[in-house]
């Protein structure tokens, strides 16, 4: 199977590989997949909690070519979105855009899941903090 | 000597033709081009000799007694094939249990589940953590309906090789039909079927430097009279067991190649047994974590099969690909989406079996092409890991089992 020239791009220079401190304020972590499947995705956001816009997004993936595709144009497209638009972010876009094969449509579903869970993650964080910060006054 | 790229270290999967095979074929594909069941006139005859010539070198390279136990196939899975379903309907009246192991070639394993919706009982015996078969466990398999055992002689995947020998001194204690899948083995390692007890042998040209297209089945005539029921009916070429005219061309190829492995087997695997040996110890030398499959004496001299933890199969590929043509268990690179099954066999973890990385030597490899592929994989896997999610837990002392892992 021959890859399409993004997915390649994308694996030799993926964008924005690395990690926050989880418990830095206003960063939010998905961590989705299993390692048994062969797919494992870690996406994390840095959140301005002020304007609700994501100042910067990493990851780190354990998989095939478009899975690590798939995740690198994930963090590329979060950062300057507000987490509401980030919500917004469908696998089809990450297939359409990486032409995505029917057996790699997975990898997308997965990128949308992190992305997901790193969203929950946040507002989780976020409502706790502010529960806490209530508690205290 | 300059590396030329792409290079080629997939060579269980097949080889490339050797020039002198090339060489040898391609007279019998213009003026020679006769059809050796011909029986009355030059042109028969030549291609008929042609054959023969083709058929008693198979037969000394695999250590057939007479020639005529060759019967050709157009390649291995035909071959098993018609070894397995030959035998269970031949045999029917005998019995209906067929005893085989879980890491069979997928034509040996999907064969066997055929004949299991056709009424067929059959038994897979488990390997070893080191891809061995136990004999004991096959001698525990038998029952009073036991036609056919059948065991792999050398793997694909980690080279593993079985005793064939102590399969073969059971099978004849039982008087059971013996088969093996010698298709890795034949022309690279010793194989020899009358002292090994072997009935059915398959094996095919492609992995021994012959064209694609050709194999053959061994089938014993004497010390048992093995008897098949053939699976293609017609001119009853072949003593009747593979009708259908034969490719002179190709059998020819198979002769010269069967020749030519024979000449050169003890230089060439010692050969590459020390290219393998170089190869493995510059990767675990230089890669923690990474892990041998299969059984690191008993195994072909050309086949290394490692797992290196926290990287996905594909994803090593795929940074090789442009240079170097390597082979994974990982699903993602089979047409099952399964992973391999043989490495989940040897009791390694689904991941590990996700992240193996097969690399098989042939013939015209040079040192300088295992220097080569031994410092990009080293290098392509530490980049992967430095993006590796498994490999940052694993380095913070998190036990990657404690996670609770949200699968699709």
């Amino acid at each position: 199977m021959a890859y399409s020239e993004k997915v390649v791009d994308h694996y030799n220079n993926p964008r924005n590989v690395g990690s926050f401190p989880k418990d830095t304020p206003g960063v939010g972590t998905g961590l989705v997949g299993a390692p048994e499947c062969g797919d494992v995705m870690k996406l994390q956001i840095k959140v301005d909690l002020q304007t609700g816009v994501i100042e910067d997004a990493k990851f780190k993936t354990f998989g095939c070519g478009s899975a690590i595709a798939s995740s690198s144009l994930a963090t590329e497209w979060l950062k300057g979105k507000t987490v509401d638009e980030a919500a917004k972010i469908k696998n089809t876009d990450i297939v359409n855009e990486l032409k995505l094969p029917p057996v790699k449509i997975h990898c997308s579903v997965l990128a949308e899941d992190a992305i997901k869970a790193a969203l929950a993650d946040c507002k989780e964080k976020w409502l706790k903090a502010g529960a806490a910060a209530a508690s205290t006054t | 000597m300059a590396v030329k790229f792409p290079i080629f270290m997939d060579a269980q999967s097949t080889t490339p033709c050797d020039p002198r095979v090339v060489e040898a074929m391609l007279p019998y594909f213009t003026e020679r081009f006769g059809h050796p069941a011909s029986r009355n006139h030059p042109f028969g005859w030549e291609a008929e000799g042609a054959v023969d010539a083709a058929r008693a070198k198979i037969a000394r390279l695999i250590g057939a007694r007479d020639p005529k136990e060759v019967v050709f196939t157009s390649g291995g899975t035909e071959a098993i094939n018609l070894a397995l379903k030959g035998v269970a309907e031949m045999y029917r009246e005998k019995g209906h249990h067929i005893v085989t192991t879980a890491i069979e070639q997928r034509a040996g394993l999907d064969t066997c589940k055929r004949l299991e919706r056709q009424g067929c009982e059959v038994t897979s015996v488990p390997v070893q953590p080191n891809g061995l078969v136990d004999v004991d466990d096959v001698k525990k398999a038998i029952t009073d309906k036991t036609i056919l055992i059948s065991v792999m002689f050398a793997n694909n995947e980690i080279g593993t090789i079985q005793d064939i020998a102590a399969i073969g001194k059971l099978a004849k204690e039982k008087g059971i039909i013996f088969h093996t899948d010698a298709t890795q083995a034949v022309g690279k390692i010793p194989v020899n079927a009358e002292t090994m007890g072997i009935d059915l042998l398959s094996c095919t040209a492609h992995l021994i430097y012959g064209p694609k297209g050709v194999g053959a089945l061994y089938v014993r005539r004497k010390g048992p009279r093995v008897r098949l029921a053939p699976m293609i009916d017609g001119g009853g070429h072949e003593r009747g067991m593979r009708s259908g005219t034969l490719p002179v061309p190709l059998i020819v190829g198979f002769g010269r190649a069967a020749e030519i492995c024979e000449e050169v087997m003890p230089a060439e695997s010692a050969r590459l047994g020390k290219l393998r040996d170089h190869l493995q110890d510059s990767i675990l030398g230089s890669v923690d974590e990474a892990y041998l499959n299969g059984d690191p004496e008993r195994r072909l001299p050309h086949n290394l099969n490692i797992s290196f933890a926290y990287v996905e199969g594909e994803s090593v590929l795929m940074g090789l690909n442009k240079e170097t043509a390597l082979s994974s268990g990982s699903a993602c690179t089979s047409a099952t989406l399964e992973p391999s099954y043989v490495i989940a066999a040897l009791g390694a973890s689904s991941e590990l079996a996700h992240s193996s990385i097969r690399f098989s030597l042939h013939r015209f490899n040079t040192e300088e092409e295992v220097e080569f592929v031994a410092g990009r994989t080293i290098q392509v896997v530490k980049r992967l890991r430095e993006m590796s999610p498994l490999y940052e837990l694993a380095k913070e002392g998190v036990d990657l089992k404690s996670i609770r892992w949200k699968a699709e």
